[in-house]
C-alpha cells in the first residue's frame, strides 16, 4: 500500500512545489492546491486499477481463489462485486491518504472538502469495475500494459489532473467529458476549494454509470470465461 | 432416505466434442463412490456439472434433494469439495484459510473458532495453525484442503484425484481420513486414476469412457465379473518369446504391454510352474485387481 502511495505523493509534492514556484495561479489556485485535487483522483484511479487487474487476476487465474469460493454457496456475481468493492476500498484508502496530506499542507479550504471522501470511493468503484473487465479478458499479466498505456495514462493527461481542461484543444475537451477521471476531478477540485461543483449530479451519474456498466460487462465476460 | 446425488441422462459438449454423453449416477447416503476413467473421460466435467458450476446441455441433476443448477447454491451449503489443484489462499495462514472459507457458508465467527481445533487435528496440522501456506509441503496443503472442505460439516464431499502427486505416507493418511469420513456416515464421490485407491476406499465404482458409463458395481463384483481371478506378470527380455512358446497356452488370456506380459487364468499353477522351471524370467503372481478390469475395458492405448 505504501508503494501505491509514495508515487503520487512524490509527484504531487515535486511538481506541485517545484513547478508551482514557477507558475502563476492555475485554474484560480496555487499550483500545489490545483495539483493536490488532481492527485487525489489519479492515485485513486491507479490504486483501483492495479488491484482490480493484477491482484484480481492473481486470485482468479493463478491462485484459483474464485474457483474455491464458488465451491461454497457463493455465486460468481458475489465474487465479482466483492472484488470491485475490495479494490474500491483499497483505492479509498489511497485517495484518502493523499487527501489527508493535502489537508495537512493547508490545501483543503473548508469542511466541504470531506465530501471528497465518498467521491473517492465512487471513483475507485468505477475504475475497479473497468479493471475487472480487463481481468476477465486477460490471458496474462502482460495484457494489462495495453490498458495502462492506451487508457489510463492518456486519461490522466487529459482529465484536468495536471492542468485545466481549457488548455486542451476543443475536440479533446469534448472527448474528455466521456472519461470517468474528468468527472472525478470535476467533483474533487471544487470541493477541496470550498465550492459546490457546477454539475455534481452529472459527474456522479457518469461515475455511477461506469461502475454499473463495468460490473455488468465484467460479470458477463467472467461467466463466459469460467463457467462454460 | 433419498439419494444424496442423482444424475439422469447428463449431457455436455465442449467445442463439438461430447464430453459427457448420457451419464446416469445414483449415490446413496453413506456410500463412497468412485468415478474412474481415462483422461478426457469427463470426470472433472461431471463434478463441475453436479456442483452447478457449469450448465448441462441436457439431463437432470439432484444434489442433496435440490435441483442443480437451479438451486445449486442452496445445495452447496452442505457440500464439501477437494479440487484437483489446490486453491488455498497464499495471503492467509492455515487458520485464516479455514476461518475465511467458513464465512462463505454463513457460519458465525464464534462457531467457526470452535471448529478450528478439530479441523486442524483432522488434517494433522495442529502445530501449523499459524503457518503461511507457502511453508507447507504438498501433502500438508492437500490435508489443509481436505480439512477446509469439512468446515461446513458437509453431508456430501467431492474429491477430484485427491492423492495425485503425494508421497506414500501422505496418501495413506488421506485414505485413513477418507475412511473416517465414510464411517461418520458422509457420502463421498471420488475421481481417481489410482485403481488401488478406488479398491481400498470405494463401496461402488463406475468406469466412464468417452463420457459414457461402461461398467458399475462394487470393486469385488467388477473384478469377478470381468477378469480371471489370477494374474501373472512376467518381466524380462525373454518374456515375449516365452509367452508365445509357453505362456499363451497355459493362460486363459495373455496380453503384452511393452516389455511385460500379463497372463490371466483361474488357476495360475501351470504358469507359475513353467516360469519356475524356466528360471530366467522374473514374475509377479497376484490376484486380479481393479486396474486389470480398467485396462481391459478401456484399453491400453494412450489417451491424449
Amino acid at each position: 500500500m505504501l508503494g501505491n502511495l509514495a508515487d503520487p505523493m512524490l509527484y504531487m509534492l515535486g511538481l506541485g512545489y517545484g513547478l508551482g514556484a514557477m507558475l502563476p495561479e492555475v485554474g484560480g489556485l496555487p499550483y500545489i492546491a490545483f495539483l493536490a485535487a488532481g492527485t487525489v483522483c489519479s492515485s485513486t484511479m491507479m490504486s483501483a486499477s492495479f488491484e482490480s487487474m493484477y491482484s484480481s487476476f492473481s486470485r482468479m487465474h493463478v491462485q484459483r481463489t474464485w474457483d474455491a469460493i464458488m465451491n461454497a454457496p457463493v455465486l460468481l456475481e458475489d465474487v465479482v462485486v466483492g472484488e470491485a468493492v475490495w479494490s474500491a476500498s483499497k483505492a479509498f484508502m489511497s485517495g484518502t491518504a493523499v487527501f489527508l496530506v493535502a489537508a495537512a499542507l493547508g490545501l483543503v479550504a473548508s469542511p466541504l472538502g470531506l465530501w471528497v471522501l465518498p467521491v473517492v470511493f465512487l471513483t475507485g468503484l468505477a475504475f475497479a469495475s473497468m479493471g475487472l473487465v480487463m481481468t476477465s479478458l486477460s490471458p496474462s499479466y502482460d495484457f494489462f500494459m495495453y490498458y495502462f498505456t492506451l487508457a489510463i495514462t492518456p486519461m490522466m493527461l487529459a482529465s484536468g489532473v495536471f492542468f485545466p481542461l481549457e488548455q486542451l484543444p476543443g475536440w479533446l475537451q469534448a472527448a474528455a467529458q466521456a472519461l470517468p477521471l474528468t468527472h472525478a476531478v470535476a467533483l474533487a477540485r471544487p470541493l477541496m476549494n470550498g465550492e459546490v461543483p457546477a454539475s455534481a449530479g452529472l459527474n456522479v451519474l457518469v461515475l455511477l454509470a461506469y461502475a454499473i456498466v463495468g460490473l455488468t460487462v465484467a460479470l458477463l465476460l467472467a461467466r463466459r470465461r469460467l463457467m462454460t | 432416505m433419498a439419494a444424496h446425488l442423482e444424475v439422469r441422462a447428463l449431457r455436455k459438449s465442449y467445442d463439438s466434442r461430447q464430453v459427457v454423453d448420457g451419464l446416469d449416477l445414483t449415490l446413496e447416503p453413506g456410500v463412497c463412490f468412485g468415478l474412474l476413467g481415462p483422461n478426457g473421460a469427463g470426470k472433472t466435467t461431471t463434478l463441475r456439472l453436479c456442483l452447478g458450476l457449469t450448465d448441462p446441455d441436457a439431463g437432470e441433476i439432484r444434489m442433496l434433494g435440490f435441483p442443480v443448477p437451479a438451486k445449486a447454491r442452496e445445495a452447496r451449503t452442505r457440500v464439501g469439495v477437494v479440487p484437483q489443484v489446490d486453491n488455498l489462499d497464499p495471503d492467509f495462514t492455515v487458520r485464516e484459510n479455514l476461518l475465511v472459507y467458513g464465512r462463505y457458508f454463513g457460519i458465525a465467527p464464534r462457531a467457526l473458532e470452535a471448529r478450528i481445533p478439530s479441523l486442524l487435528e483432522f488434517g494433522g496440522l495442529t502445530p501449523r495453525e499459524h503457518a503461511r501456506i507457502q511453508t507447507l509441503s504438498g501433502g500438508m496443503k492437500r490435508r489443509l484442503t481436505l480439512a477446509r472442505a469439512l468446515v461446513n460439516d458437509p453431508q456430501l464431499i467431492f474429491l477430484d484425484e485427491p492423492t495425485t502427486g503425494l508421497d506414500p505416507q501422505a496418501r495413506h493418511l488421506i485414505w485413513e481420513r477418507l475412511r473416517q469420513l465414510t464411517s461418520d456416515g458422509r457420502t463421498i464421490l471420488l475421481t481417481t486414476h489410482f485403481m488401488d485407491e478406488a479398491e481400498r476406499l470405494c463401496h461402488r465404482v463406475a468406469i466412464v469412457d468417452n463420457g459414457r458409463k461402461i461398467a458399475e458395481g462394487s470393486p469385488r463384483d467388477l473384478i469377478s465379473e470381468h477378469i480371471e481371478p489370477q494374474v501373472v506378470e512376467v518381466y524380462g527380455d525373454g518374456a515375449q518369446v516365452w509367452a508365445e512358446r509357453v505362456g499363451r497356452a497355459a493362460s486363459e488370456r495373455c496380453e503384452r504391454t511393452g516389455e511385460t506380459v500379463f497372463c490371466y487364468a483361474h488357476d495360475a499353477d501351470a504358469i507359475v510352474h513353467a516360469l519356475d522351471g524356466d528360471g530366467t524370467l522374473r514374475y509377479l503372481h497376484r490376484p486380479a485387481n481393479l486396474e486389470d478390469v480398467f485396462l481391459k475395458l478401456t484399453g491400453r492405448e494412450l489417451r491424449d
